[in-house]
């Protein structure tokens, strides 16, 4: 399928940001080229300047940005182009695929309107041919029922389904160039395989050459012909992925495929006490319902859970998106309300007040997914991490506390001369240690960990799972850690809980449910998220 | 890294976010122009009325509907008038006058004796000083007479009864920015707590303070006023209570709805889950991370109160003479719009060029502080 000949060339490209700390380099001078028909990734961690290298060729720059260089397309340097000649070029024979299903789509119009109005405006074709056209192209997705969904708005479909529409779109002027930028990352694993499929069986009928960014190795692995790795806005890697897997040369590419996280976690001593024991516990939500609004429907997004959580256990709990864990984990804490019997040591705590509940806090702490979200972005992290102390040790002076801070820090891993910096000026990982360190100040004994790897990059992934580890050999804690990383999860989890609409599926130590899952839905989890990182589609 | 465990180490102070925005707002050239005239403005109206020479009270009858100029009053031209005026209220006739320099000398003739108490007429015209007898026929018909012209400046001009207009407008400023400022932080502090309590709170008694909130806003706010007018009569603290009652509304609205998007943040809920209490995530969580929203909204409701002020003080309903403020002294100019229409044109150009001003920096202060653009 390769001609081996440059549709797309990329020469000495830089962009230039203008901030208010100067001017900020995010692609410094990179070359590269794609040929037509073949798949091209483009890797690197976040801030790498991968997408920003795809923007710029695309016109699509933020405004304080600015382009150098040149992007050939089939001879035409598209920088400097005006606008309507770039239009000619730009979504027509070169389209894009954004992260986000969810905000890519308008809201306000129904699938078909927005397929439809494209197709009529570059090729000129009346409604019905329109509509005939765009019913082919939702066929072409693998969208169940395409009929039906023509007429179906946003928000009725999944984020799966979501991105077939986005692909849909990007397919519509039959494209010579298909720019992916991580279209995967917001997916469950058995959705992302899927897309992934779909992607490459439509490459394989049209010929199309794919652009893929990403960050996930398993992925490129997978799917493409050539890969660039990308670091501090250079190329300091490029080859054919078999030869690049195989033999890296630069240390930073032999970083990132030694990325994965490793080891597992030995189980805890057969007489260790439980420390939090859960008993039939159900959430569920109201939705709708009221004066006028008829009865509400009530929705079980936990359903009949029982776990016990023992002293320096960690308990794995795993599912797509949707499937109650985090709700389960909030539950457990008594962070929302809930029925059933939830055991703290000896004291039953389902039932008890806010003020009651109040002491226990220390105890039982928790850490989030989103380490931009969970800090506060108008206090120092010398404040945030202490807020916990304010509450349950108010007899500390300022002193103290700010020495307990340094402590904290010290332990996380963070440099305690950071500690009156605020949350923005951290990056992701770091940021994610001073919610740790927010935690831990109070010496808790079972902290529920809701995916708090999630939003990083594979290595900074590996680094906090190592931390993790450390903080719970050193204080004997006790974790329930909630995520769809099922790699994560096993280098964490000593237990594992499967769960899938809020009921779980399976459970079992570990290596028993990662070797022999006797239930299908956990093998096809399984299948989807190991084949990822292990095989190739033929293509 | 955890080799500097051991010294007490010095911490780096961050950009903190305001500092972040104070930054991106000095970048901002109209911002920052508007934000330094405002404060030109706030000084020369509250340290202006020292210093004009003029108080904001006095009447001088003689420079009625004077147009503003640079040169001194009286012109040339306008001694005459004002010397046999005064003179005819003496009761006495011009025989002949003349000036030299400063002094004018006026030599007076009567049928009766002249009277040298007469003097004080002419001091108490607006145009003479320092009223002397010079001379005196030895039967005490005639008399010379000398003074000094009052050399004074009306660079607004003068009124409708003879009031010099810069001084009123320093004074109106003053009022006007008062009034907006005042009423602004009583509508600003009223709408904070109520909203961010009711957001906060949620569920039943969001809802109660929120339909609460709803049926003051169905009172039409001229009726509202012209209901405390009738009760309390004309009052100037009258004025930021009626302003401050309709405008906190809209704060406490906005801030509502910022509180209940601020609950759901994750840092909301990790202060739930260390068990901080609901005092401290309001005071500490949402209150701070509203005062953006706050700080701009605030810009943009100190215009409408001095909007509002001038409205009701057109109407009528406002402040009272010889108190005055920007909308009392532009409703004044209107009426005498084809006479001197420097009377509407001054008030109006302050007016308008602090509210322009105080756009402006609502807008600098927008772009600064919204975290959509970090």
């Amino acid at each position: 399928m390769n001609t081996s000949q440059p549709i797309l060339a990329v020469k000495d490209l830089r962009v230039r940001f203008r901030t208010l700390d100067g001017q900020v380099d995010a692609v410094k001078g990179i070359n590269l080229h794609v040929n037509a028909g073949e798949t091209v990734a483009i890797v690197g961690e976040s801030g790498s300047g991968k997408s920003q290298t795809m923007m710029a060729a695309m016109s699509l720059l933020a405004s304080n940005g600015e382009a150098t260089g040149a992007v050939d397309y089939r001879g035409r340097n598209l920088l400097g182009l005006d606008k309507s000649a770039l239009n000619d070029v730009r979504g027509r024979k070169i389209t894009m695929i954004f992260q986000e299903p969810m905000t890519s789509l308008d809201p306000l119009y129904t699938i078909g309107n927005q397929l439809m109005e494209p197709i009529r405006r570059h090729r000129k074709l009346g409604k019905t041919e329109a509509r005939k056209e765009a019913l082919r192209l939702l066929e072409l997705v693998k969208i169940p029922d395409p009929e039906r969904r023509l007429k179906s708005y946003p928000y009725e479909m999944s984020g799966g389904q979501r991105q077939r529409v986005m692909i849909a779109m990007a397919l519509a002027n039959d494209p010579d160039i298909l720019i992916a930028d991580e279209p995967t990352t917001a997916l469950d694993v058995t959705v992302q395989a899927q897309i992934l499929t779909l992607l490459a069986e439509l490459q394989r009928k049209f010929g199309m050459a794919i652009v893929f960014i990403t960050h996930d190795l398993g992925i490129v692995r997978r799917f493409a012909d050539r890969v660039y790795v990308m670091r501090y806005g250079e190329i300091v890697e490029e080859g054919v992925t078999d030869a690049l897997f195989s033999a890296p040369a630069h240390p930073y590419t032999k970083m990132l495929l030694a990325a994965e996280p490793t080891g597992r976690k030995a189980a805890p001593p057969t007489g260790a006490p439980v420390l939090l024991e859960g008993r039939n516990v159900e959430v569920s939500f109201k939705i709708g319902g009221g004066f006028l609004a008829g009865p509400p429907l009530f929705l079980k997004a936990v359903d009949r859970i029982s776990l016990a959580l023992k002293r320096g256990q960690t308990i794995g709990i795993v599912g797509e998106s949707g499937s109650g864990k985090s709700t389960l984990g909030r539950a457990l804490l008594r962070l929302l309300p809930s029925e059933g019997s939830i055991r703290f040591g000896a004291r039953e705590i389902s039932g008890v007040s806010r003020e009651a509940m109040r002491p226990l806090r220390r105890e039982l702490q928790l850490v989030f997914q989103d380490p931009f979200g969970s800090l506060s972005p108008r206090m120092t992290i010398g404040q945030v991490i202490t807020e916990g102390l304010l509450v349950h040790e108010p007899s500390l002076s300022s002193k103290q506390r700010d020495a307990r801070a340094v402590e904290a820090l010290l332990e996380v891993g963070l440099d305690p001369n950071m500690r009156n910096r605020y949350a923005h000026e951290f990056s992701g990982g770091q940021r994610q240690r001073i919610a740790i360190a927010r935690a831990m100040i109070l010496k808790p004994k079972v902290v529920v960990l809701d995916e708090p790897t999630s939003a990083l990059d594979r290595s900074v992934q590996k680094q906090i799972v190592d931390l993790l580890r450390k903080l719970q050999a050193d204080h004997d804690l006790s974790y329930l850690f909630i995520s769809h990383d099922l790699a994560v999860v096993r280098a964490m989890a000593d237990y594992i809980i499967v769960m899938k609409q809020g009921q779980i599926v399976e459970e079992g130590l570990t290596d028993d449910i990662f070797d022999n899952p006797r239930e299908t839905y956990t093998q096809t989890l399984m299948a989807a998220a190991i084949d990822v990182k292990k095989f190739r589609i033929a293509s | 890294m955890t080799e500097i465990a051991a010294v007490a180490p010095a911490p780096i102070v961050g950009r903190s976010f305001w500092g972040d925005a104070w930054a991106r707002l000095k970048s901002n050239k109209a911002s920052m122009v508007s934000l330094y005239y405002l404060i030109f403005m706030a000084i020369i109206c509250v340290f202006g009325p020292f210093f004009v020479p003029h108080q904001y009270t006095t009447i001088y009858p003689d420079y009625v509907r004077t147009p503003p100029s640079f040169s001194a009053y009286p012109k040339p031209e306008m001694i005459e008038t004002a010397l046999r005026d005064t003179v005819k209220r003496m009761r006495v006739d011009v025989e002949e006058w003349h000036q030299e320099g400063e002094q004018v000398y006026v030599t007076v003739t009567s049928s009766k004796e002249v009277d040298e108490r007469n003097t004080r007429y002419i001091d108490r015209s607006d145009t003479f000083d320092n009223a002397k007898v010079e001379s005196k026929s030895p039967d005490g018909l005639k008399m010379v007479l000398s003074a000094t012209v009052k050399q004074q400046y009306f660079l607004f001009g003068t009124d409708n009864t003879g009031r010099d207009l810069l001084s009123r407008t320093l004074m109106g400023g003053r009022v006007s920015l008062a009034i907006g400022l005042l009423a602004g932080v009583v509508a600003v502090a009223i709408g904070v707590v109520y909203g961010a309590t009711a957001g906060f709170a949620g569920g039943k008694i969001d809802e109660v303070m929120m339909r609460i909130v709803d049926v003051l806003y169905s009172l039409p706010f001229i009726f509202f006023v012209i209901m405390l007018v009738v009760f309390f009569g004309r009052n100037f603290v009258l004025m930021f209570l009626a302003v401050g009652a309709v405008l906190w509304l809209d704060m406490a609205r906005i801030v509502r709805g910022q509180a209940l998007s601020i609950r759901r943040q994750e840092y909301v809920q990790a202060a739930e889950a260390l068990g901080v209490t609901r005092r401290g995530i309001l005071q500490r969580h949402i209150v701070p991370n509203l005062l953006g929203v706050v700080v701009i909204y605030m810009t943009l409701l100190v215009p409408q109160v001095i909007i509002l002020e001038s409205f009701l003080s057109f109407l009528g309903l406002g402040v009272q003479e010889p108190m005055t403020s920007w909308g009392v002294l532009i409703s004044a100019g209107a009426k005498n719009i084809g006479t001197a229409n420097w009377l509407l044109l001054f008030p109006a150009f302050f007016l308008v060029s602090t509210l322009f001003a105080l756009n402006f920096v609502g807008d600098g202060l927008r772009d600064a502080l919204d975290p959509k653009d970090r």
